[in-house]
């Protein structure tokens, strides 16, 4: 493909910046592609075109400049982001009509580097889901095949870039919601180490758990936009005041000498479907033949990390939703008489299924007599499962293994399951209960099913470029996946 | 461990909810497949373990108390379901 929305971010920036293109150009040519694609795929919550495309004109008249590493690049961000007068859902009914009066630190950071909003991306309600069917308003289809799910809960944002909408996406990743879309619709998805983006206007799931992160086509892509959005911010406690690396030095290793792939044996254990398993395990040849030695390493913990991950993922939620009680913002149930009657009416009423169950169970653990039971304890495990984490890459510089034991299901097959669809995240979780950082990048085709196969690649706190360093190399040796199969 | 479809209704009363009564049904029997699985967290010992509530290594920064005049009343009212401009306004409480 020639067309402009086909070009990688990296590609469309150096278009941009010489005015070999303008920003209108490519503004326009992406939401063409939406407009193509959307029908099909409906991977976004709402467009903003003519804001877009006069801010496109409005730069244009400036011309490119130099001190903004995204003027003109279109980008999408899930709606789990505030962005000032733009609608922010959530993917719930409750915020149907929210329209923030800020940006969210990392959506400011884009626009200040020159990129433009395209729109917004779908995802799970409250990124609670693993395949996008609970989004209030509609499922998003995997563009390599429309009768199979996305993945979740940033599946919007995965199939949007892969669906080439716009040349980056911005996901949130709370147990596995930027790695296991990214896997499944065979793009590049990066989880930050936990601190390294802040999180101020992100709606919250889980406090502890959620960090905004990077969806792309390339390895490159990924680099450029992390650079973008890493780094402290004041307004939030957690955000670590690290300096942040040059990701994009960290790209141009080409072999991989030196380097120890830690292989947790929990990750290549039985339950792996057949086909992912072969896709990684070509994978690792790749890595080893590009001089990568491999190091067995164990996670002993992680058969807990589900458990543990649910417990406090639940918690969290239920106490961060307690904010949605048709006061201040959001949906407001008209009938209610008194104060009491229109928090239960409002909440039960905007809130989805899934939204709730994991309200409730999050209310039951953190119960009177049954907090130590579950919530404590839950936090106790945490820590042993951070300790298996620094014990691993204490021997090795990654760790290494498929982001998801399938490839993407049918849409609605496991719906009706929630614990069967809660066992889909069992590569991603334990990575955010250590707050470490990871990467899915497309390996592959599965053989049987021809859906896209993504590696997980996992780090030392604040190691990026490592990933970076490791996936980059890697990408060049493997072959390209071309276009999705259904668009 | 058994979740009957009335210990549903009294979790959801606290967490200001109110599914109707297929949905109590569902949950009981969802609930209790979900906290089962989580049960197995007792197959560990974790006496005299240290909790870990947040991944965070690095101290949290106090900011001075001063205040600091951040969003406009205008800003703050301007998605309420119900305003009179000033304040938010909500059914009756007593």
């Amino acid at each position: 493909m020639s067309e402009l929305y086909a070009k990688t971010l990296t590609e469309i920036r150096a278009l941009l910046a010489s005015r070999a293109v303008s920003a209108e150009e490519t503004v326009a040519s992406c939401l063409a592609r939406i407009h193509a694609t959307e029908p099909q795929i409906q991977a976004l919550l709402s467009v903003q075109a003519e804001e877009a495309l006069a801010a496109a004109r409005a730069m244009d008249a400036q011309g490119p400049d130099p001190e903004k590493p995204l003027w003109g690049v279109p980008v999408i961000v899930k709606d789990v982001l505030c962005t000032k007068g733009v609608p922010t859902t959530c993917g719930s009914r409750i915020l149907e009509n929210f329209r923030p009066f800020y940006d969210a630190f990392a959506v400011r950071r884009l626009k200040e580097a020159g990129a433009i909003l395209l729109g917004k991306s779908n995802m799970d309600e409250f990124a609670m889901g693993s395949s996008t069917e609970n989004s209030a308003y509609h499922p998003t289809r995997n563009p390599w095949d429309l009768s199979r799910v996305p993945g979740g809960s940033s599946g919007g944002s995965a199939a949007s870039v892969t669906a080439c909408q716009a040349h980056g996406c911005l996901g949130t990743d709370t147990g596995g919601s930027i790695r296991q879309p990214a896997s499944l619709c065979g793009c590049v998805g990066l989880k930050p180490t936990y601190g390294r983006v802040s999180r101020y206007g992100m709606v919250a799931y889980g406090s502890s758990l959620d960090q905004i992160g990077p969806m792309t086509r390339t390895v490159e892509d990924n680099a450029r936009l992390l650079q973008v959005i890493a780094g402290h911010d004041p307004k939030d406690s957690t955000c670590a005041d690290t300096p942040v690396p040059d990701y994009l030095a960290a790209l141009s290793r080409t072999d991989l000498k030196g380097i120890r792939i830690g292989l947790p044996e929990e990750f290549w254990a039985q339950g792996l479907d057949p086909e992912v398993e072969a896709a990684c395990s070509a994978a690792l040849e790749t890595l080893k033949s590009l001089g990568a030695q491999p190091v067995q390493v164990s996670l002993p913990h992680s058969r807990y990390a589900i458990a543990v991950y649910y417990i406090v993922a639940m918690a969290e939620a239920s106490s961060n939703l307690a904010r949605f009680d048709g006061v201040r913002y959001g949906f407001r149930d008209k009938e209610a008489s008194e104060l009491m009657d229109l928090y239960v009416r409002s909440r039960s009423k905007g809130f989805g299924e899934e939204v709730q169950r994991r309200i409730m169970l999050g209310t039951y653990v953190l119960s009177s007599g049954y907090y130590d039971a579950y919530y404590r304890k839950a936090a106790q495990v945490r820590r042993r499962i951070r300790e298996d984490y620094e014990n691993a890459l204490a021997r090795c510089d990654v760790l290494c293994g498929p982001a998801s034991p399938v490839t993407a299901w049918k849409v609605g097959e496991l719906t009706d399951d929630p614990l069967k669809m809660y066992l889909m995240d069992i590569y991603t979780i334990s990575l955010n209960l250590a707050g470490l950082p990871g990467m899915s990048l497309p390996v592959g085709l599965g053989k049987e099913s021809g859906m896209p196969v993504g590696l997980q690649l996992l780090g030392k706190p604040f190691a990026e470029e490592t990933l970076y360093g490791i996936a980059a190399a890697l990408e060049r040796a493997t072959p390209p996946l071309g276009q999705p199969a259904a668009l | 461990m058994k979740i009957s479809p009335e210990q549903v209704a009294r979790i959801a009363k606290l967490a200001r909810l109110e599914p109707d009564e297929a949905k109590l049904t569902l949950f009981a029997g969802q609930f209790e497949s979900i906290l089962n699985y989580m049960d197995t967290l007792n197959e560990l010992d974790t006496t005299g373990l240290e909790p870990l509530y947040s991944p965070v290594t690095h101290a949290t920064v106090l900011r001075d108390d001063v205040a600091v005049k951040t969003a406009r009343r205008d800003d703050v009212l301007s998605n309420a379901p119900e305003s009179d401009g000033q304040f938010f306004v909500v059914p009756r409480i007593v």
